[in-house]
């Protein structure tokens, strides 16, 4: 535990960062006015209506990817397992375009329900199809997730208009949040958050291997039922929230392997905490860089994350899964 | 190496459900699966060049194939028709071998060119150069050979493993990808509507340009692999048994993961990363024949039947070929999954 206080103060800093730096600039005095409720009221609502929901949505998208991306990794084994391994990005995905092309809906917080409930139907199904063992279900999640991008595909070059609308959430990002989405994605994401932080001593077991596991006395298939539905939950809300950003919860989890080791009751903590920092220290970047434009922070992430993941995967003892 | 990794092994050394290998089953009815699978690779090679404005029969075809027949269905054959399937033939081929070899050296079954940044790369160069309006047939070439060098080089530290080769793939393929989708929604809507064609994968419009390279790297490597597959069965076994039965293993995985490079580059300068086929074709075909790991000619033919059978939905609806290889592959494989673990 004593590695997760030192980065529980980055995630402070970095939270207050993000809520201090914005397009416009504002003195950090009058953040701090604005904080405890004095200042101007133009302030006021820049911090509380923009900045903060906004804050707290890459929060808990952070906190979600890197949970779910754990998760997967442990639960199939496999060091390739994203968060959207069971085609949870790829149902999202695919309810965004079904939501504009054939409903018409055009508001983002119209295709968010539809991105959520494509998520969870698509891996409901593809739990139901492979569940016998990790690999079946990686491959049929992959298999489920190219039908769909398929189809996605399909739809987006017959019709330019979902075309217009799906590369723009499909390149992922945490701007301009409406207060009520941040209450709408956080139930999700806390109940799988606290269904993943109890799955951690039955990971363990598990990654010894299966017949060892039930030799301890964990219920393998109960485990992975909860696992899954952890990681749907987590992915589901973060995905629809922010956009196909599952390239956080595939590296977290190696890069926290990498700091402390494979002990999963230390490492999901560990990657819930680093997988904000990254996504937040990404989104805060992504508003300075080109004032007063902003690159989304899908592109940033990958752009900061990936080089510092390279560096990690080059040191000599790689701590395999 | 600690022993987590000790233990962690022999789990991770079979690449899927079927672990034993069925000796009862190898001679005769794994070769007889194969040669249905390269019959009906021919079938649909012939179906794609009878398809089209004016359909040919399947005897036309043959004959036009050998060189006799009326010049008018010589001419479409030869200049029109054959190019497309050849072109589908080939990369097809190509990115089945090569997901064989990438799925066998680094035991994973979700390891392939398309998930660990070559496609990747490949895909990023064609949109800059849409977007940029510098439109080389080069540029998807070069960019998925260097995006190889890149990760292979990165993943070299005093020698390298599969896991590392991984690992930095992803990497290399994750910055890859965001820095397409920047490119994508920062372009004009025509000029993305057109990458977006492009990164799903055709075989509109191929002619012989796109044959010749194609054909002439698949002449050279497929061979190649071919001859590395005693080393492609001892790798699978994981480095240390491979060392210890004799096995190079820097330089056959080197060896291996550069021919599968090249064959996937140039099918995707010629095809486009058509979805899916790198990563399915291998597990339908260990699936198809009960071999115990993706074998290498089957792999090949099953490409090859996926991308010439999704053409052939593919021009009725019309789209893109890949398109229909996600959407034609993904259930097959599927079934296959699901039919196997209920016989389990």
């Amino acid at each position: 535990m004593l590695r997760l206080f030192p980065l529980l103060g980055v995630l402070a800093a970095v939270c207050l960062l993000s809520i201090a730096i914005g397009v416009r600039p504002i003195p950090p005095g009058d953040v701090v006015a604005a904080l405890f409720g004095r200042g101007g009221p133009d302030v006021a609502g820049i911090v509380w209506g923009a900045r903060i929901p906004r804050t707290a949505l890459g929060l808990l998208v952070g906190v979600g990817l890197g949970l779910a991306g754990t998760l997967m990794q442990a639960l199939t084994r496999n060091p390739l397992a994203d968060p959207g391994l069971l085609g949870i990005s790829a149902g999202a995905a695919f309810g965004v375009v079904i939501a504009v092309a054939a409903i018409g809906v055009t508001s983002l917080y119209g295709y968010i329900w539809f991105a959520f409930a494509g998520a969870l139907v698509t891996s409901a199904v593809v739990y139901a199809l492979g569940r016998s063992s990790p690999v079946t279900l990686a491959l049929t999640g992959v298999a489920a997730g190219a039908l769909l991008t398929s189809i996605t595909s399909g739809i987006a070059l017959v019709d330019p208009d979902s075309l217009n609308r799906y590369r723009f959430w499909a390149a992922g990002s945490l701007a301009g949040p409406d207060p009520s989405l941040v209450w709408q994605v956080a139930p999700f994401v806390l109940a799988g958050s606290v269904l993943a932080l109890a799955t951690g001593p039955a990971l363990n077991s598990l990654a010894l291997g299966e017949d060892a596991a039930v030799a301890l006395g964990r219920r393998v298939g109960w485990v992975r039922l909860q696992g899954f539905s952890a990681v749907t939950l987590l992915t589901g809300a973060a995905v629809a929230a922010a956009g196909p950003i599952v390239f956080v919860g595939l590296v977290v989890p190696h890069a926290a392997r990498l700091l402390i080791g494979p002990d999963h009751r230390r490492l999901l903590p560990v990657a819930a905490v680093l997988a904000p920092i990254l996504l937040l220290g990404a989104d805060i970047l992504g508003r300075v860089v080109v004032r007063p434009g902003e690159v989304g922070v899908g592109i940033v992430v990958a752009l900061l994350g990936a080089p510092f993941f390279i560096a990690l995967v080059r040191r000599r003892r790689l701590a395999e899964l | 190496m600690n022993t987590k990794k000790a233990e962690s092994r022999p789990a991770k050394a079979t690449i899927g459900p079927v672990a034993t290998p069925a000796f009862g089953r190898i001679g005769i009815y794994r070769h007889s699966r194969a040669g249905l699978l390269a019959a009906a690779v021919f079938l649909a090679f012939c179906g794609g060049i009878a398809l089209g404005d004016h359909p040919m029969s399947l005897v036309d075809v043959v004959r036009a194939l050998a060189g006799s027949g009326d010049r008018f269905a010589l001419l479409t054959v030869r200049e029109l028709r054959l190019p497309r399937a050849l072109v589908g033939l080939l990369a097809g081929a190509a990115f089945g071998v090569s997901g064989a070899v990438f799925q066998t050296v680094t035991r994973n079954p979700l390891a392939s060119p398309d998930l660990i940044g070559i496609a990747a790369g490949a895909a990023t160069a064609v949109v800059a150069g849409i977007v940029l309006g510098v439109d080389l047939p080069a540029l998807g070439l070069a960019g998925g050979l260097l995006t190889a060098v890149v990760i292979y080089l990165l993943a070299w530290n005093r020698g390298t493993t599969g896991y590392r080769i991984i690992l930095v793939g992803i990497g290399i393929s994750w910055i890859c990808t965001s820095a397409t989708s920047y490119l994508l929604s920062r372009a004009r809507l025509p000029d993305a509507q057109r990458a977006v064609g492009w990164l799903v994968g055709t075989l509109n419009g191929r002619t012989w340009d796109q044959v010749r390279p194609l054909a002439t790297v698949v002449i050279l490597l497929v061979p190649l692999v071919l001859l590395g597959s005693g080393w492609l069965r001892t790798l699978q076994l994981g480095d240390d048994v491979a060392t210890g039965l004799g096995t190079p293993v820097q330089r056959a995985r080197l060896v291996l993961l550069l021919a599968a490079v090249g064959l996937v580059a140039f099918a995707t300068a010629a095809a486009g990363p058509v979805a899916f086929v790198a990563l399915a074709a291998p597990q339908i075909a260990r699936r198809l024949t009960g071999a115990p790991a993706p074998p290498v000619i089957a792999s090949g033919l099953t490409g090859a039947l996926v991308v010439l059978a999704a053409d052939l939905v593919a021009r009725e609806i019309p789209v893109p070929v890949g398109v229909v290889t996600g959407a034609l592959g993904a259930p097959f494989l599927m079934w296959l999954i699901v039919g196997r673990t209920r016989l389990a």
